[in-house]
C-alpha cells in the first residue's frame, strides 16, 4: 500500500489538477465553438451588464425570490458551497504541504476552524441526500448518479477529517483522502459538478435576454 | 371559489384521445423516429441543448414556480424538470432511440402540460430555459407529424392563408368596412384607413379578432380616431400578427409569417407597428420571428398595444371623461411582461382609467400563467379540462383578490381571455375579464 503513496501525492495530484482545469476549459471551448455555430443568438444577445445583473442576484443569498422562498435551503446551500470551496484551499495541511513543496504559500484556516467547515460540509451533504429521499419532488428528479456525487463530494472531506484526527487506520484514510479528493477534481468536469463552471453561462445568458431583450428581471 | 373535481388531477389524465397524436404515432417506426431526431439533435441542438442538459443539479428549485406543478397537488412529474427528466433526458440519454408511444408522451407533455411562460427560468438557480427545451420536443413532434390536432389545423391554416383562422382575404376587408359601418353610427366621421400609404401606424392583429372578436377592431378604431392617430390596416395577407407554428415547431413558418407581416408593413411605407393585445403575437413578432428572418431586432420600429395606450394618455392626446368604477385587478400576461417588461407601462394605463385597482399577488414578472398560452389553448376540446383544472393555483390567485373586492380582471392577451374566462367558469369566481381596450373605450372622451 505505501508504494501508491508517493503516486498518489505525487503525480495523481497532477494528472487530477491537469483534467480539472484542462477537462474545464476544453468544455468550455468546444460548448463556446458549437455555440457560435448553432446558437448565434448568445453571442447577438449576451450583455455583460445584464449577465451581471443576474448572476449577483444569484450569488447573493436571498438576492432572488426563489431563494427567499426556500430560507433553510438557501442558507444551507450557500454555507455549503462556501466551506466546500474554502476549506481545501485554506487549509493548513494543505497549504504547509505547498510550503514544502514550493517555499511558497499563504493564509490557513485554525484547525478548529477548518473542522468545523468539514463538518459542516458533511452535514449539508446529509442534509441533500434526505433532502433527495425525502422531499417527493426532489426524489422523482434524483438518479443513481446524483446519489453517488454525493457521496464523491463527501469522500474527501470525511476521510481528511480522519486522516487530521489521526484516528485507527489514519494512514489508509489518508491515502484515500488523496484518492478520492483527485477523483472528485477528475469528475469534475465530465458530470453534474460541471454546473460550477456553466452556472456564470446559463445565468449570464438568461440574464442578458431578459434584461437587454425582454426588460425584465430574472430573479 | 367552487373547487370541484379539484381531485381529479391533469396528471391522472393522462392518454388523452387525440386523433393527430394517436394517427401520427401509428405512422412512426423505432428507426424514422430515431434517424429524425438524430438529424435534429445534430442541426439544430446547439450550446444550449446541451449546457441545459449538463446544468440541472435536480434540485427542485423550479418545481414551485410552475402552475400545473402546483395545481395537481404538487405532481414530480409536473415540475418542470420533471417534464425535462420525462422527454429531452430520455432522448438524449438513449440518443434519439425511442419509440412512438415514448413520443405520445413527450408530445403530451411538451403540448399541454408546459405553457412556455418562463416562470421558471426566474427559480432556476442557472436559468435554465425549460420553454426552450419544450420547444425542441415540440420541434420534433413536428418533424414526426405528431401534434396535437387542433393546434395543427391553426397552423395548416396559417400556411394556406397566413391567418390563423381561415379568414378569406374577402371576408377580412368586409369585416373591416363592417367594423366602419358600424362605428359610423357613433361617430360619424370615422374611418378604418385600408392600404393608406405613409401612414404613422400600421396596426396589426390576430386572426380571431375578425373571426369572433370583432368588436375589438371597432374599439381600436375609435381610440385611434380620438386620439388623431395616422394609422392603417393592410388589406393583404400581413395583417395577421400571431403565429400558432412558432408553438408546433414549425420554425420554417413562423419566418414566412413574420415576413408577410412585416413586408406589409413596409409595402405601405408606415413607420411603425401597432400590435393589439396579444401576448403570443407579441412574442413571435418581437422575439421570435425577427431572428428566424436574421434580424437581431424588429425591422422597424413595433409596440405593443399597452404602450400604445401609455404613449396617447401621457401625451394627452385622449382624455379620460369618467374613469372606470367597478375594482379591477391586472393580469400580467407572460409574453409581454417576462417577455417585455411591460408591467409598470401596463399600470400606468390601469391608473389613469380606474378608480380601484388591487394587485393580484404573485404579480408583475412574478406573475401565474393563465393556463392557455403557448398554444396549449389551442390544443383544443380534448385538453380542456385538463387544462382548467391545471390551474386551480390562478382560480385561487383570482379568488385572493376577488375577496379583497377585486370585480373586473383586466387581461391585455387574447390568450388570457380564454384562458381565464374558463377557469373563472370552472371554479365559479364570478369575476369579469376585459382588455385594456374595452376600459378606455368605455372611459374615454370619444370626440
Amino acid at each position: 500500500m505505501h508504494e501508491i503513496y508517493p503516486l498518489a501525492s505525487g503525480f495523481l495530484v497532477w494528472v487530477a489538477f491537469g483534467v480539472f482545469i484542462g477537462g474545464t476549459v476544453l468544455r468550455l471551448v468546444l460548448l463556446a465553438l458549437k455555440a457560435r455555430r448553432k446558437d448565434p443568438v448568445i453571442y447577438q444577445y449576451f450583455s455583460f451588464y445584464y449577465a451581471a445583473r443576474s448572476i449577483i442576484h444569484w450569488i447573493f443569498p436571498f438576492a432572488s425570490k426563489g431563494m427567499r422562498d426556500h430560507p433553510v435551503f438557501t442558507i444551507i446551500a450557500f454555507v455549503f458551497h462556501i466551506c466546500l470551496i474554502l476549506t481545501p484551499i485554506f487549509v493548513a495541511a494543505h497549504v504547509i504541504l505547498i510550503m514544502e513543496s514550493w517555499q511558497t504559500g499563504w493564509w490557513y484556516l485554525p484547525n478548529a476552524a477548518a473542522d468545523i467547515m468539514t463538518i459542516i460540509v458533511v452535514l449539508c451533504l446529509l442534509f441533500f441526500l434526505a433532502r433527495r429521499i425525502l422531499q417527493k419532488d426532489v426524489r422523482y428528479l434524483s438518479t443513481a448518479g446524483d446519489y453517488v456525487l454525493l457521496l464523491l463530494v463527501a469522500a474527501p472531506f470525511i476521510t481528511g477529517f480522519w486522516t487530521y484526527h489521526q484516528w485507527y487506520g489514519f494512514e489508509t484514510a489518508g491515502l484515500l483522502h488523496m484518492l478520492s479528493g483527485e477523483l472528485m477534481l477528475i469528475c469534475l468536469p465530465f458530470t453534474r459538478l460541471f454546473h460550477m463552471a456553466l452556472f456564470p453561462f446559463t445565468r449570464g445568458y438568461s440574464g442578458s435576454e431578459f434584461g437587454a431583450v425582454k426588460g425584465a428581471r430574472d430573479w | 371559489m367552487n373547487t370541484k373535481n379539484n381531485t381529479e388531477t391533469g396528471a391522472d389524465q393522462k392518454q388523452i384521445h387525440d386523433v393527430a397524436i394517436e394517427e401520427g404515432a401509428r405512422r412512426l417506426t423505432r428507426e424514422k423516429i430515431h434517424s429524425v431526431l438524430s438529424e435534429l439533435i445534430r442541426t439544430e441542438g446547439g450550446a444550449r441543448l446541451s449546457a441545459y442538459s449538463n446544468a440541472c443539479v435536480h434540485c427542485g428549485m423550479c418545481s414551485e414556480a410552475c402552475h400545473h406543478y402546483l395545481s395537481n397537488d404538487r405532481d414530480p412529474k409536473l415540475s418542470p424538470a420533471g417534464k425535462v427528466k420525462q422527454t429531452i433526458a430520455v432522448i438524449m440519454a438513449r440518443k434519439g432511440k425511442v419509440g412512438p408511444d415514448f413520443m405520445k408522451k413527450a408530445c403530451e407533455i411538451a403540448f399541454t402540460e408546459c405553457n412556455l411562460c418562463r416562470r421558471c427560468m426566474m427559480y432556476c438557480p442557472f436559468g435554465i430555459d425549460v420553454a426552450y427545451l419544450m420547444l425542441f420536443i415540440r420541434r420534433a413532434c413536428h418533424k414526426l407529424g405528431v401534434v396535437p390536432q387542433y393546434i395543427q389545423d391553426t397552423a395548416h391554416s396559417h400556411s394556406a392563408t397566413m391567418n390563423q383562422m381561415w379568414v378569406r382575404d374577402d371576408e377580412w376587408i368586409d369585416t373591416l368596412q363592417w367594423q366602419e359601418e358600424e362605428a359610423r353610427d357613433e361617430i360619424p366621421n370615422i374611418r378604418i384607413p385600408i392600404e393608406k400609404e405613409g401612414a404613422d401606424i400600421f396596426y396589426s392583429v390576430i386572426g380571431p379578432e375578425p373571426k369572433f372578436r370583432a368588436q375589438l377592431i371597432y374599439q381600436m378604431a375609435v381610440i385611434m380616431h380620438a386620439s388623431g392617430a395616422d394609422w392603417t390596416m393592410s388589406a393583404t395577407p400581413g395583417w395577421d400578427n400571431s403565429d400558432m407554428c412558432m408553438y408546433t415547431g414549425d420554425m420554417e413558418m413562423t419566418a414566412r409569417l413574420k415576413k408577410v407581416h412585416f413586408e406589409a408593413a413596409t409595402r405601405l411605407k408606415t413607420k411603425r407597428i401597432v400590435m393589439g393585445e396579444c401576448g403570443h403575437a407579441f412574442r413571435s413578432v418581437y422575439d421570435v420571428g425577427n431572428r428566424l428572418l436574421g434580424w437581431k431586432m424588429p425591422p422597424l420600429p413595433m409596440v405593443h398595444a399597452i404602450e400604445f395606450y401609455y404613449e396617447i394618455l401621457q401625451q394627452g392626446h385622449i382624455e379620460i371623461e369618467n374613469k372606470f368604477e367597478q375594482p379591477v385587478t391586472f393580469h400580467d400576461p407572460c409574453n409581454i411582461v417576462r417577455g417585455r417588461g411591460l408591467h409598470e407601462t401596463a399600470r400606468y394605463v390601469v391608473d389613469k382609467t380606474c378608480k380601484t385597482f388591487i394587485e393580484l399577488e404573485p404579480n408583475r414578472e412574478h406573475n401565474f400563467c393563465c393556463g392557455a398560452g403557448g398554444g396549449v389553448i389551442n390544443c383544443g376540446p380534448p385538453f380542456k379540462n385538463k387544462r382548467v383544472k391545471s390551474n386551480r393555483i390562478k382560480a385561487e390567485q383570482l379568488a385572493s383578490a376577488k375577496s379583497k373586492g377585486a370585480e373586473v380582471v383586466i387581461a391585455p392577451c387574447h390568450n388570457c381571455h380564454g384562458g381565464l374566462e374558463d377557469i373563472i367558469n370552472h371554479y365559479e369566481l364570478g369575476m369579469e375579464i376585459k382588455f385594456l381596450a374595452d376600459i378606455l373605450y368605455e372611459c374615454m372622451k370619444k370626440e
